[in-house]
Formats: structure tokens, C-alpha cells, sequence
């Protein structure tokens, strides 16, 4: 067995499989979907749970995000999607950069950039026709650093940059920057808990909003990943998160929702 | 000295290197069948002694689907933990003179999931032009080696596999 061990060559060996999905919580992790993978990704938000007995504690108000992922190669992914909350559409692409590796080759992090942009539909232009086309537009542009520290815990740090071409100058910045941290902490095979929050490094001095929250249960069944999660945020997108998240989480003002995640293999992997 | 390298050259005439390794398993599950196919295992046998060992690195098992081998590497096999399955033993019942497919048995130590078992398994030798192709199929049982099926996905996966092997080795 010695002699079979020395004849080989040291290899490269990836760490992989640093979160169950593409989300955290509400915002993105560096997993992209191997080549030739669809994810159908449903997200339910509902409304705040200290809105009491009277809404069912929120459950009375829904909001939902459909969206769909897709693999071109094992480190290139596209995405659209659309949300309820203010009627938005996203489209975005995420590139793996680097993979966190031991062996041969020494790598500390999973790198994953990704780009955004969201058309917001709301309010129509019927209901207000001054709003233009460039007006809806938002682009977000984040890098997410990962590491897989044990097969339990990972972490990730995540720079995000979020800007909006019209926004309500007397209360929010057409440009935002905040640093997301998240982290999964596996207590079986097939659930972890999850933990995420943005922090806005700039914002407006008369800013309504507040920094993003949130805890999760990840399930992950066969072919479905059920994130169970309350937060404050009620958007399920980043720049809703990160500059409108409008929940006071210590005051209670907390969702309770979910993501649910399906995938289908569309082509055969090589 | 001398006796040293002759003893080492004698020996090394014996021993041949796997030139290529088929490691494949096949699962009759009750929602979808799981087939895997490996071919980056390595293995040395001797022909003399019928010696073997080979390692089988459990991330280059290939699916139909990218989530199986997820699911294969992170809830069974635990990879990260337990990279390789190896064995090790002894392949008796062959003449390395003998023309055409022979009968053989080999036994020894499968390791698979940090589990450690004595196998017997049959299979067959057969020596083509100074190459050595050898073949077999057995059944791995998963609670042998302490792989628990996730409660959730019970379904998928048969508690029995299905494995076959097959090297082609070449003279060192």
C-alpha cells in the first residue's frame, strides 16, 4: 500500500459544497449550479410576526420571488427572476473565480463574483407616468469570499455594491456599499443552521431603513433544499436588502419565510 | 550490494501497475436507479504472489446527475473525511502461464468509509500480451461499512450495491 501511495502524484483536492444552495438567507453564497444544472427556486416572505393575531402573526401577507438558475459550466451560472414585493424583475450572472483547495495546491477561499441588474415595474406607468425605464433600474455588484473551515462550519464575507438610478434623495443614497456576513453551521447530514447580515458601511443620515438580519434551518431532502428563515428584511432580492430592508428586527418586526429549491439535471454532466 | 539490486530488479519483474481501472456501482433504488462510474483508481499486483492493492478516490465516481454525486460524496461516503476506498489482499486460484480467462478468488481488506472488512470476492484473471486484465462483481452492503441512508432520502438508494471492477495492468 506504500508503494501504491508513493506512485501517486500529489493532487489538487477542491473543497466544495460550502452551503447547501445558491442563498444564505436572503442574500447570495458563492455555490454556483454545476454545468447543465436548472435550480427553480421559490422564496415566500410573509409579513411581520409582531403584526399579531389579527394577520395570523404576518401569514396573511405574502410576498414571493420565482426564479431560475442555471449552469452554462461548473463555474458560470445565469439567473432571472421576479419578485412580488414592488413587482421587480432580476437577471443576473455569477462567476466562480477561485475554489477553496488543499493538497497540491493550497487555496484559503471560494471566490464568487456576481453582477445584477433589476427592473422595478412598480408603480406602473399608468399609475404614474413620469417614472421613465432608466428611472426602474438598479445594478448590484458584489464579491463573496467563502470558507469551508470544517465539513460542519463555513463562513463567508461578502463586499456588495448596490445602486439605484432614482431613489428618494432627502433619505437614501444612490449608492450603497455594506459588508455581508453569513455562515452555516451543519448539525446533520442534512440540516444546518444559518446566520447573515448586512452591514451598510454608508448610510443616509436620515435613513429609514436598517441593516439586514437573519436565521435560517436549512432541510435539504433529495432534490429540494427547504430554508426555513425569519428576518427583517421583506425583500428577496440584494438591493432590497441591503438599502430598503425596513423591519426593525429588536422592536420584533421580524418575517418568518422560506426558500424552497428544486434542481433538474437539463444536461448530462461530462 | 549485488544481492540488494537483484532482489529489487527480480522483484519489480513481478509487479504490475494498473494502465487503466474501471470501478463502477449500480443501486436498484424504488424512485430512480443510481449508477456511478470511476476510472481514476490505481493498483498494483503482483503475479507471482498475487498481491494486490488498489485505491479508489471517491470524488471521481461520476453520475447522471451532478446532485447525486453531491449527495454520494457529502451524506454517504462523508469524502472529505474518508477520501479513498482501498483494499488490499491476496488473488489466488490463477497460473500466470495459462492462456485465455481463468477463474480466480481474491481475499482481503476492503477500507471504505473508515471501516475496515475481510472480503472474499471471485472474479477473473486473464493474461494478454504481457498485460493482465482482471475482473470482478460483488455486492457491497452499506451498513457493513456504517453508511446510513439520510432518513429523507430513504428512497433513493438500495441498501445493497451492485460494484464492479476491472484493471488492466502492465508490466513496471
Amino acid at each position: 500500500m506504500k508503494e501504491l501511495e508513493a506512485s501517486q502524484k500529489p493532487e489538487i483536492t477542491y473543497i466544495g459544497q460550502t452551503f447547501k444552495g445558491t442563498r444564505i438567507i436572503n442574500g447570495q453564497s458563492v455555490e454556483t449550479k454545476p454545468m447543465g444544472a436548472l435550480e427553480f427556486i421559490f422564496s415566500h416572505r410573509f409579513g411581520t410576526i409582531n403584526s399579531g393575531a389579527y394577520t395570523l402573526w404576518g401569514l396573511d401577507d405574502a410576498f414571493v420571488r420565482l426564479g431560475f438558475e442555471y449552469g452554462l459550466t461548473d463555474k458560470l451560472g445565469i439567473g432571472i427572476g421576479r419578485s412580488s414585493t414592488d413587482k421587480t424583475y432580476d437577471g443576473f450572472l455569477r462567476y466562480k473565480i477561485a475554489r477553496q483547495s488543499t493538497g497540491a495546491r493550497n487555496f484559503p477561499v471560494t471566490i464568487t463574483a456576481m453582477g445584477t441588474t433589476n427592473v422595478k415595474t412598480s408603480p406602473s406607468e399608468e399609475e404614474n407616468p413620469l417614472i421613465t425605464f432608466e428611472d426602474r433600474l438598479s445594478y448590484v455588484a458584489q464579491v463573496m469570499f467563502a470558507r469551508k473551515f470544517s465539513t460542519n462550519f463555513s463562513a463567508q464575507i461578502t463586499p456588495i455594491f448596490v445602486h439605484r438610478n432614482t431613489v428618494e434623495q432627502s433619505e437614501e443614497n444612490n449608492d450603497d456599499i455594506a459588508i455581508g456576513i453569513g455562515g452555516r453551521y451543519k448539525i446533520t447530514r442534512s440540516l444546518a443552521l444559518s446566520g447573515e447580515y448586512y452591514y451598510r458601511l454608508n448610510p443616509h443620515e436620515n435613513t429609514p431603513y436598517y441593516n439586514s438580519i437573519g436565521f435560517g434551518l436549512d432541510i435539504e431532502t433529495g432534490g429540494h433544499v427547504f430554508q426555513l428563515l425569519f428576518t427583517n428584511s421583506l425583500g428577496m432580492i440584494e438591493r432590497a436588502v441591503v438599502a430598503e430592508t425596513d423591519g426593525d428586527f429588536g422592536a420584533g418586526d421580524i418575517h418568518f419565510g422560506f426558500n424552497i429549491s428544486r434542481t433538474f439535471q437539463i444536461k448530462k454532466p461530462k | 550490494m549485488f544481492i540488494l539490486v537483484g532482489l529489487s530488479l527480480f522483484s519489480q519483474a513481478q509487479k504490475y501497475t494498473a494502465e487503466s481501472s474501471a470501478v463502477s456501482f449500480f443501486s436498484d433504488g424504488a424512485i430512480e436507479d443510481i449508477a456511478a462510474k470511476n476510472s481514476k483508481s490505481v493498483s498494483i499486483l503482483n503475479v507471482t504472489t498475487g498481491d494486490v492493492v488498489f485505491s479508489i478516490p471517491i470524488k471521481d465516481f461520476e453520475f447522471e446527475k451532478s446532485l447525486m454525486k453531491e449527495h454520494f460524496n457529502e451524506k454517504y461516503m462523508e469524502t472529505e473525511k474518508f477520501p479513498k476506498a482501498t483494499f488490499q489482499g491476496k488473488i489466488t486460484g490463477f497460473q500466470n502461464t495459462a492462456v485465455g480467462e481463468q477463474q480466480a478468488n481474491a481475499a482481503g481488506k476492503l477500507t471504505m468509509h473508515g471501516v475496515v472488512k475481510d472480503i472474499e470476492v471471485s472474479g477473473t484473471v486473464e493474461f494478454i500480451n504481457g498485460k493482465v486484465v482482471m475482473k470482478s462483481k460483488f455486492i457491497v452492503k452499506l451498513a457493513d461499512y456504517n453508511i446510513a441512508i439520510p432518513q429523507l432520502l430513504w428512497q433513493n438508494i438500495a441498501e445493497e450495491v451492485e460494484t464492479k471492477i476491472e484493471f488492466t495492468y502492465k508490466a513496471q
